[in-house]
């Protein structure tokens, strides 16, 4: 095992990466804080740097960390004074912080970070980018600008060399709606988790009969007892069929126990990957999504779990956490207020599942006696999803598209 | 009976545990390995060895010209104005850019002729290139422009013609095309180059098998072409073999030209049709080494996933981010191939069609029409399919491949 590891990495190491032959591009980030403080990053490919200043020192065709270090200094030079930051009438000067490498899909980059003063607060900022104008005006900024959670975009040529940007401020309770509503959306349109809930929510209504428990104690996950809010007595229950619960609290307290427990594991990984703790592939997570939904709803056809459907609940809800956070990244979190955004969307998650839950449970309540929830809507229900989620789990892994939705 | 029962079930909720933590298992140790692995985080970084290369320039070594073209920078920057100097610098540039297929190129040659480039009347030599630039962008209307003008001071441009004659060509306009290759008919020792302008239009105007005859009549016993122009020949009649099904002609024409040296259209030309022939892993040997070119990965790609090859989800991604990058930098250039990357490697039909679509508004060429044609059959819009069969019957374009999908489409309840 260890070895088949070191091998993995070894291949991770020395792959050589085919880079893209694209048209020059720079990428550049600025951050601007409330007191007029810009915090810039740009990202200029170091084969443009090459072909500008030279950095190539023995010409070998190759640059070494060694000569791009003696050319910091030049670089900086060359690059910073060909982007202007005004606010307002005011000139905003900008100071080298460090100086980093990173690589794009057309090869190696030079990282400069820098820092930018405003003489106060910028409600106006004007941009005028003329980097490599002369040399390749094919050459393009890519800007991405952060203000108070808010991110805007734009591409800067010769022909868009100036740009002016309104410094609207955002309100944090609009960006926490912005997000809530993003949130909802998401749970929606995702109907994987909504599956997902569905086939543990179904026998909520109901009891499983188990008669003449034979105890089988190290593997047993789910034993039954009668609820006190019952009275129907044990013995009755006949083996292998299901019975609707007496009462509302019951049922109510079974829905309870799952949302929440799916809730809790959800958002401790959604946190996690949205904060970059963990970072997953999302064909695993996916496949693994779909593969919950499988296994949940043929718990419903071979019941095995029974009590404890919100362990269950919480396992899965781990890797469903993965997915939400990999449409919050999409969405682009704002680097001043992630807390604020990832608050947002998982508010918004849990009304969006709320909703659900409310359509869900009087429905199932009222029809839990019937002839068409017990034989139709469980069983062969649970037949349905579990068929829908197993060619989902497929066309993730193994990357087609069979199913619309 | 109930202990029987009883314990199936025991076995049963095992089995079931025993799945449930193989899952999770298995899920926690990708994520280790995906989080310790360097390839998953990309973020700058500050190498420690000094010795540590992190770039290779796109020069292969021992190359001799990239000191001639230093040379002739280092020239062009002492006298940015001369213009003698600056046409060469450009035209060596495109020349290279085309080559290669890397786009940066186009960018320094427009670069070189910077003095000029927002002239409205620039010298001719410049007012060529500029149209060539813009070809390349694919501004068809402002390179026609430039044609137009430079014919009119100098009508016996040849080089305009000919790429007069090209735009047409891929727009789908034949009649135009047509008469922009005759004047190059004129000329005696231009007769080759002529004869394939007007057998590849014809080829695309309802006369495949005459314009393929003709044109391989023309090429028959000439020793006194250049590899260039014989080249170009023989993909054309490779291309007019493989859409009127002759492959074993197809094939040996494009095996002829391919010994004429390397030439990037040419590999995409032969590696579609490999995959048409059910041959994907001749086309992993074939562009395994030619990723850098979008259209090449993309073949490969292709040809990956008809045999699953291990490579195929790495080269998935690389061609996601590409897409993703040309789409961040509002390069229009390549939705033919992100058309087709949508449809047969993401499958999302309706994307795809979007895409296929917009492309097809720019530009005209078979695999223009086939892309849209199998991305309306996969979405079921046949509705969206109908510019292309309108066009496909007013042009008698010949293609065994899209004679099937209009076959396909016509089949279909409106």
């Amino acid at each position: 095992m260890r070895r088949l590891f070191l091998l993995l990495l070894t291949l991770c190491l020395f792959a050589a990466p085919a880079y893209a032959h694209k048209p020059s591009d720079s990428y550049l980030y600025l951050s601007v804080a409330k007191d007029g403080t810009i915090q810039g990053q740009w990202d200029v490919a170091l084969r443009d740097l090459d072909y500008a200043i030279g950095i190539d020192e023995n010409n070998d065709n190759a640059i070494t960390w060694g000569e791009l270090v003696k050319r910091q200094a030049a670089i900086a030079a060359y690059i910073l004074p060909k982007l202007n930051i005004t606010a307002g009438a005011a000139i905003c000067t900008s100071t080298v912080i460090d100086h980093l490498v990173d690589n794009h899909t057309d090869g190696a980059y030079e990282v400069l970070r820098f820092v930018a003063h405003c003489p106060k607060e910028p409600s106006v900022l004007e941009l005028d980018y003329r980097l490599f104008a002369d040399l390749d005006p094919q050459h393009r900024g890519l800007l991405r600008l952060d203000y108070q959670g808010q991110t805007r975009t734009a591409i800067f040529g010769p022909n868009q060399a100036k740009q002016r940007f309104e410094l609207g401020i955002l309100t944090p309770w609009r960006q926490f709606r912005d997000f809530a509503r993003e949130g909802i959306w998401h749970i929606w349109i995702g109907f994987d988790h909504i599956l997902f809930l569905i086939a543990l929510l179904l026998p909520s209504v109901l009891l499983r009969k188990r008669a003449g428990d034979i105890p089988c104690r190290p593997l047993e996950v789910g034993t039954f007892t009668a609820s006190p809010a019952l009275n129907i007595p044990r013995r009755e229950l006949q083996t292998g069929q299901w019975e609707a619960v007496a009462a509302f609290r019951p049922a109510f307290w079974n829905v309870l126990k799952i949302v929440t427990a799916f809730t809790l594991a959800h958002s401790i990984t959604l946190s996690l990957a949205a904060l970059e703790v963990i970072n997953l592939p999302s064909r695993l997570v996916e496949s693994t999504i779909a593969a919950s939904i499988v296994i949940g709803a043929l718990n419903n056809i071979y019941p095995l779990v029974i009590n404890r459907l919100w362990v269950v609940a919480f396992l899965f809800g781990l890797v469903h956490g993965f997915g939400f956070a990999s449409v919050l990244v999409d969405l682009g979190l704002p680097q001043g207020s992630l807390l604020l955004a990832l608050v947002g969307f998982n508010v918004g998650v849990e009304i969006g599942q709320l909703a659900i839950v409310a359509v869900f449970l009087p429905l199932a309540f009222g029809l839990r006696r019937s002839w068409l929830y017990q034989r139709i809507v469980l069983v062969p229900g649970s037949v349905v999803i579990a068929l829908v989620a197993l060619t989902w789990m497929l066309e993730r892994i193994f990357n087609f598209k069979v199913l619309p939705f | 009976m109930n202990k029987k029962l009883s314990g199936i079930r025991c076995v049963l909720a095992a089995r079931f545990i025993a799945s449930a933590y193989w899952v999770i298992g298995l899920f926690w140790f990708t994520a280790v390995v995906f989080t310790v692995s360097p390839v998953a985080v990309a973020t700058p970084f500050v190498p420690n060895d000094p010795a540590q290369i992190i770039e290779r320039l796109p020069f292969k070594p021992g190359d001799a010209s990239v000191r001639e073209l230093r040379e002739q920078r280092a020239a062009l920057t002492r006298e940015p104005d001369n213009i003698k100097l600056a046409v060469q610098a450009a035209r060596d540039y495109m020349t290279r850019g085309r080559a290669e297929g890397d786009p940066r190129f186009f960018g320094y040659a427009e670069g070189a002729l910077g003095p000029w480039w927002n002239l409205p009347n620039p010298p001719e030599d410049v007012l060529l290139l500029r149209a060539k630039l813009h070809q390349v962008n694919h501004d068809f209307a402002a390179a026609l422009t430039d044609l137009d003008l430079l014919l009119k001071s100098d009508p016996n441009n040849l080089n305009a013609w000919l790429t007069r004659a090209i735009i047409f060509q891929v727009q789908g306009k034949y009649a135009e095309a047509q008469k922009n290759c005759a004047p190059l008919l004129q000329i005696p020792s231009l007769k080759l180059t002529g004869l394939s302008c007007v057998s590849s239009v014809a080829s695309f105007n309802g006369a495949a098998q005459a314009s393929y005859d003709a044109l391989y009549k023309g090429l028959e016993g000439r020793a006194d072409i250049t590899p260039e122009d014989r080249q170009w020949a023989l993909t054309i009649l490779a291309d007019i073999a493989a859409r009127t099904g002759q492959t074993a002609v197809a094939e040996r024409h494009f095996k002829d030209a391919l010994m004429l040296g390397p030439d990037i259209w040419l590999l995409g030309a032969y590696a579609n049709f490999l995959l048409d022939q059910g041959r994907p892993t001749e086309v992993i040997e074939l562009l395994k080494d030619e990723t850098s070119v979008d259209n090449l990965l993309l073949l490969l790609t292709l040809a990956e996933q008809a045999v699953n090859a291990p490579a195929l989800a790495k080269h998935v991604l690389m061609l996601r981010e590409r897409f993703a990058a040309s789409r961040l930098r509002n390069d229009m250039r390549h939705r033919r191939e992100e058309a087709r990357f949508t449809l047969h490697i993401l499958h999302e039909p309706r994307e795809a069609l979007k895409l296929a679509q917009e492309n097809w508004a720019v530009q005209r060429e078979p695999e223009d029409a086939r892309v849209l044609l199998e991305a309306a059959l996969a979405a079921e819009d046949i509705k969206a399919a109908q510019p292309v069969l309108k066009f496909l019957t007013e042009s008698g374009l010949e293609d065994v491949h899209l004679d099937g999908l209009v076959k396909q489409v016509k089949a279909q309840p409106v």
